[in-house]
């Protein structure tokens, strides 16, 4: 099992979570972060005052899934992600210890 | 069934009663009016006491539902200035606006009215000065104002003289006048929000509308110094909102600024949470103001003079908030929406005292004047290290000021005469003059009064400013134990 990580632009998470969708990947996590890489801020300014705000608004969805879907899941990720433009995001795949279902008390792969 | 059962028919048989009784009075007033009808009419003469008590009515009605459109103010003020600041300050700054309030109550109830409205000297009444109690036969009129109700031959009698020309009764003056002092008193805490203690606020709070506030609304609508000098203020640029704006320059010099807000000699900005409530705020308080300018007449029958101060208080609101945009998109690059926001109010506030002694152009170009105005003077206290997280002192202080000038400068002895019977007779020279000594009393007395309650409550209560920790974590927690936006419902064993 691999735990991905993937953070991406808020609002591409639609497209990306129906291309999830289409291979076959129904859960998910979601959340709203914020955060940069190589894109820098942008300046706001407010009663007269210059500041910079670096950390820009991002979405993490988190996903686990089995060995063989690994490959397929990133880059239905990427794909849908993907704008060309700086800030797209990244994925991260991390290899995962133990999952389990709460309702069934299933482990392992059968929990995914 | 059967608990209610007899009250029920004992009901039934009231009814059956007066539905004989009625029909009954139904027949003969038939017949009378049958006899009336064939007997020449002659008008029956109309008793003086019914259009007296009419007059009273309509005044009264007027002057209480001004009053509650500025008790709604209360209600602007809680979202303008909890919108512009931090969202862990929220429940803390809620607070202070909603107490302030009960607080103003208490204190005008108890002390402020009779020190404002008492007979006594040019800086403050000496009678009446309890709990309202002082003689008083209102609705009668001073007998300069016997012809305001002329159905009514009685004249005034009574230690609150300097308000006998309004005729209502005095709880409905005190009323109006107690949503004033309230409107002062919650000027001062978007000026300290995010820092004071408070306790601290509560009781200065009630130092302020309890001695501070009624002796400048003494000097000036109570029959003082000021008025007997040819100050005019209609609705309370320098009574209300430069008071107001002096008492909350007192709290931010003895409190100092908030953590982070200067910094290595820059102005960090710090975003309010809740660009939704601010807006909210103002037109609240927009709305609001149209109680508390025309309701100032407190009187209904004059409709000119009504409308053209509601008029002129429109025109202010305006154009201030377009001159501010307009300033701001200048001077700032874009047009900061705070800054229209500051620019509506300080054109109303702006407009408050000349709003019945100036032709409504004139209203424009102060409203106007007015908005380019409190964009400066936000940046310009910012300038000068003074932290004021909602801009009370630049549209309040200011504007306070400024509107008061303004009436000597546009001041139009006509319409001082029609719209506000309150002519002077003066040049506008001679009256921006005359403001102008006003402003100066005003501030002499009430910077340092307010300097040394703050000071005063300072030693009682061992400081008045949150500590560091407090204020980092957010004056909700500190203050309250409460969380304006939980994040996580609490879980109960």
């Amino acid at each position: 099992m691999k735990l991905i990580i993937a953070i991406i632009k808020p609002f591409k998470l639609e497209e990306v979570k129906e291309s999830l969708s289409s291979i076959g990947i129904e859960g998910m996590t979601v959340t709203e972060v914020k955060g940069f890489g190589r894109q820098k801020g942008h300046t706001e300014i407010y009663r007269g005052s210059e500041y910079t705000v670096d950390f820009l608004p991002k979405v993490k969805i988190e996903i686990v899934v089995t060995d063989d879907l690994v490959a397929k899941t990133v880059d239905a990720i990427v794909k849908a992600a993907k704008t060309g433009k700086i800030g797209d995001g990244k994925v991260f795949v991390l290899a995962l210890e133990e999952a389990v279902r709460i309702r069934t008390d299933e482990r392992g792969d059968a929990a995914v | 069934m059967k608990l209610w059962s007899k009250p029920l028919t004992s009901l039934l048989k009231t009814a059956s009663v007066l539905a004989v009784l009625a029909l009954v009075s139904t027949a003969s007033a038939q017949e009378a009016a049958v006899a009336a009808a064939s007997a020449p009419a002659t008008p029956s003469p109309i008793d003086p006491s019914s259009l007296s008590s009419l007059r009273i009515g309509l005044d009264t009605v007027w002057v209480l539902v001004a009053a509650m459109l500025v008790f709604w103010m209360n209600a602007g003020f809680a979202l303008v200035e909890s919108g512009l600041c931090r969202s862990k300050n929220a429940v803390n700054i809620l607070s202070k606006n909603f107490i302030v309030f009960a607080l103003s109550t208490i204190s005008f109830y108890v002390i402020g009215w009779g020190l404002m409205f008492g007979d006594g000297n040019g800086f403050f009444g000496t009678s009446g000065l309890f709990f309202v109690s002082g003689a008083d036969n209102s609705p009668a009129l001073g007998s300069a104002y016997a012809a305001m109700n002329p159905f009514s031959t009685a004249t005034y009698e009574g230690v609150y003289s300097a308000i006998n020309w309004t005729p209502v009764p005095l709880w409905a003056k005190f009323f109006f006048q107690l949503v004033f002092a309230g409107t002062c008193a919650t000027i001062v805490s978007g000026a300290v929000a995010e820092r004071i203690k408070f306790l601290a606020f509560i009781v200065f709070s009630l130092i302020l509308v309890a001695f501070i506030y009624p002796i400048g609304g003494h000097m000036i609508w109570g029959g003082g110094y000021l008025s007997a000098n040819n100050f005019r203020d209609f609705a309370g640029s320098t009574v209300v909102h430069s008071a107001g704006g002096w008492a909350a320059l007192a709290g931010i010099i003895v409190l100092g600024p908030r953590i982070g807000k200067f910094k290595d000699g820059q102005v960090n900005p710090i975003p309010g949470h809740n660009m939704t409530s601010a807006a909210l705020g103002v037109l609240v308080l927009w709305l609001g103001w149209f109680g508390f300018n025309p309701g100032s007449t407190m009187a209904a029958m004059d409709g000119a003079a009504i409308s053209h101060i509601l008029v002129n208080t429109n025109m202010g609101g305006a154009f201030g908030a377009i001159t501010a945009t307009i300033t701001a998109w200048i001077v700032m690059k874009k047009p900061d929406f705070s800054m229209t926001l500051n620019g509506c109010l300080a054109g109303l506030v702006a407009i408050t005292a000349p709003c019945a002694f100036v032709s409504v152009t004139s209203g424009c170009f102060i409203g106007a004047i007015a908005g380019v105005l409190v964009v400066f003077s936000v940046l310009f206290f910012d300038k000068i290290k003074i932290d004021d997280p909602v801009g009370a002192l630049s549209v309040h202080l200011v504007n306070g000021i400024f509107g008061t000038l303004a009436l000597g400068f546009f001041y139009n002895n006509d319409i001082a005469t029609s719209v506000a019977a309150l002519p002077t007779g003066l040049t506008p020279f001679a009256q921006t003059m005359t403001q102008l000594k006003g402003v100066l009393l005003v501030a002499a007395i009430v910077l340092p009064s307010s300097l040394a309650a703050w000071y005063l409550v300072k030693g009682v209560f061992g400081g008045i400013r949150v500590s560091a920790e407090e204020e980092t974590e957010g004056l909700d927690i500190g203050e309250h134990g409460n969380e304006a936006y939980p994040d996580f419902t609490p879980t109960h064993k």
